[in-house]
């Protein structure tokens, strides 16, 4: 059991502004991640979390225990770094055992433990290895051993799969979120890949301009976005601007469409934008009549196979859209068609 | 950094100039310096050439060997007291911000800036009875009466390592500096305290700098001979003194050519040996 509370949390660095008033609740055994373009303020919040940097405002509260002044070194906290700042002095299991032999640990025990933990992460047998011997997706794997070497209270990664190839990146997503699952250890990753973050996670923190945008899982971020920032940050967009016609439609340049309720936030009459996945755009044969469809000319075709992404003016705003090719009319460049926009699909956002 | 070996011939060209440079200031002399090592020395003359191990035989005497250990060990006295002082203070200099770091780092360099004269001159005035820091602690009630801490070992191990300090600031500041800040953090995170982190993981990480940097001080001070004169007891004068002395005051020239290449060859013996043992890096 290892709930962390964050209550108010803030951090300057001078005159800037690094993390502000952070309200956060990271449920136990649930992995976590930290979402956002670089200099939002994650990995200052995670290095909070992990004691390496003392908050301006706020507490900490692990299990309802302040930890705010605890010093990193007393948390037993796992971390692993953007570098992974694994020690080049020593072998693969003297690194992974490094926290044991701190803690007065003896020999036999720490070697039970390094090899335990080296079957974990499957590399068996390398305890006798030097680091530079390892290649990156070893590398990454000692450093998971080593931060959990110590059966540690909450297990935070800064980045860490960022070194690494496309292809072993998604690999090993897969494998440190079984590893997360399988030991229900409560887990915050700081990300900047939002498919990492939608892929991995049962929570995750947008978050932009030092403060939190969009807490949720991933499929109610995507679905319901707060704000713009968060549409367009996860995954890809239409923002499309409308001006407000009711409250359960919109004016797209002239023409009147049906939405969902819209929030009380916006006025009526007032500009706001209409955000729509891509996936959810469909292109229709020119002249086809119904509820949210709109006439457009096709400006670009780009074909990825599995699929097609198609942009479309329409009068003074353009539209992408991607279907798969079977579910798409053959059109090409220059081509006259119908635009819909399913009213399930449109979410309203202040603009 | 390219390697391997040049392509052709025109390949070596830019090696031309530094290989003349070398030659013209550091060959030929060392050459000259090796060939008087065994001329003929001419009583209250200069030397003529010849061939002969008169010069060598001369300091295989309890008198110079018991000099050449003197500075073998002052200087490496001075190396690990400079290291010791050193890795910790450039260590945290390294955490500060770039602009203290700047202004310190430009303090070393004016103390670099003064030669060993002026230091030597300003510690033995520092230490003495008359007008030293003494004076200062009798004031401030700490002491009785003032005293004279020059000459003596301490104020020559005092004085070299004044002069060495800035050198070893200066060499450890570039990999120090170049340490990934998330190692240390990485021990924090394993339950290490700040002063164990410092020893098991900055250390050790760091040991091949720590090993260049011992050789560098070493024989830098090796060549010092003012200091021991000014701030040692004449039982505290080093090879290089006697260097100094047998080629200036007594125009020995074959005699402390002989010196200087006995102990350059067990300098460069001792740094050899120090970098084997020390520097060895646990490859495969």
């Amino acid at each position: 059991m290892a709930e962390l509370k964050l209550e108010g949390i803030g951090k300057r660095f001078g005159a800037v502004t690094a993390v502000e008033n952070v309200d956060l609740t990271i449920p136990d055994g649930k992995l976590v991640c930290l979402l956002g373009p670089s200099g939002c303020g994650k990995t200052t919040l995670i290095r909070i979390i992990a004691g390496l940097e003392e908050p301006t405002t706020g507490r900490l509260l692990l299990d309802g225990e302040d930890i705010t002044r605890l010093p990193a070194h007393r948390r037993n906290f796992g971390m692993v770094f953007q570098s992974l700042a694994l020690f080049p002095h020593l072998t693969v299991g003297e690194n992974i055992a490094y926290g044991l032999r701190i803690r007065g640990a003896n020999r036999s025990v720490q070697k039970t433990r390094v090899d335990e933990l080296l079957d974990m992460v499957q590399l068996p047998g390398l305890a006798g290895r030097h680091i530079a011997q390892l290649s990156g997706g070893q590398r990454q794997r000692v450093a998971i051993a080593r931060a959990l070497g110590l059966a540690p209270r909450l297990f935070l990664l800064d980045e860490p799969l960022s070194a690494l190839d496309a292809k072993l990146r998604e690999a090993m997503q897969v494998e440190l979120r079984l590893l997360q699952q399988r030991l229900g250890i409560t887990t915050i990753i700081v990300t900047h890949d939002q498919r990492e973050a939608m892929t991995m996670s049962d929570l995750v923190v947008v978050m932009d301009d030092a403060k939190v945008q969009q807490v949720g899982t991933p499929l109610e971020i995507y679905r319901n976005p707060l704000n713009t920032f968060v549409a367009d940050f996860i995954g890809s967009s239409n923002l499309l601007p409308v001006t407000v016609a009711g409250r359960t439609s919109v004016d797209l340049a002239g023409q009147l469409l049906t939405t969902p309720a819209i929030s009380m936030d916006i006025v009526d009459g007032g500009p706001a934008t209409l955000s729509i996945r891509p996936e959810d755009v469909h292109v229709l044969p020119p002249g086809a009549e119904g509820e949210n469809r709109i006439a457009g000319r096709v400006t670009f075709v780009r074909d990825f196979g599995a699929s097609v992404e198609t942009h479309i003016r329409c009068d003074s705003v353009e539209a992408i859209s991607v279907a798969a090719p079977k579910d798409r009319p053959d059109v090409a460049c220059d081509d006259e068609v119908t635009v819909e926009l399913p009213p399930a699909s449109c979410v309203v956002l202040p603009r | 950094m390219r390697r391997g070996r040049p392509a052709g011939p025109a390949g070596y060209i830019p090696a031309i100039w530094p290989a003349l440079m070398l030659c013209v200031f550091f060959v030929i002399p060392f050459a000259i310096m090796a060939a008087i090592s065994f001329f003929h020395r001419v009583e209250g003359g200069f030397y003529e050439p010849g061939f002969e191990f008169a010069n060598y035989a001369r300091f295989f005497t309890t008198f110079f060997a018991r000099i050449l250990g003197f500075s073998l060990f002052v200087s490496g006295l001075a190396a690990v007291v400079c290291v010791i002082l050193g890795f910790p203070f450039t260590f945290m200099l390294t955490r500060l911000g770039r602009r203290r770091q700047v202004l310190w780092l430009v303090f070393l360099l004016s103390v670099l800036s003064l030669s060993e004269v002026i230091i030597g001159f300003s510690w033995s005035m520092l230490l003495s009875r008359t007008a030293g820091l003494s004076n200062l602690f009798v004031v401030a009630g700490l002491m009785d009466q003032p005293a004279s801490w020059s000459p003596g070992f301490a104020a020559l191990m005092m004085g070299l390592c004044y002069l060495a300090f800035p050198y070893t600031v200066l060499i450890l500041y570039p990999p120090l500096s170049r340490l990934d800040p998330q190692l240390p953090e990485a021990a924090r995170m394993l339950g290490a305290s700040p002063l164990r982190t410092f020893f098991t993981v900055v250390v050790p990480a760091q040991r091949g700098a720590i090993v260049a940097t011992l050789i560098m001080v070493f024989v830098f001070t090796l060549g010092a001979y003012l200091l021991p004169q000014l701030l040692g007891r004449p039982q505290h004068w080093t090879l290089s003194v006697m260097i100094t002395d047998q080629a200036i005051l007594q125009s020995n020239l074959p005699f402390s050519a002989a010196m200087a290449m006995f102990l350059m060859l067990v300098s460069l013996a001792l740094v050899g040996l120090t970098y084997a043992i020390g520097g060895e890096r646990r490859e495969p």
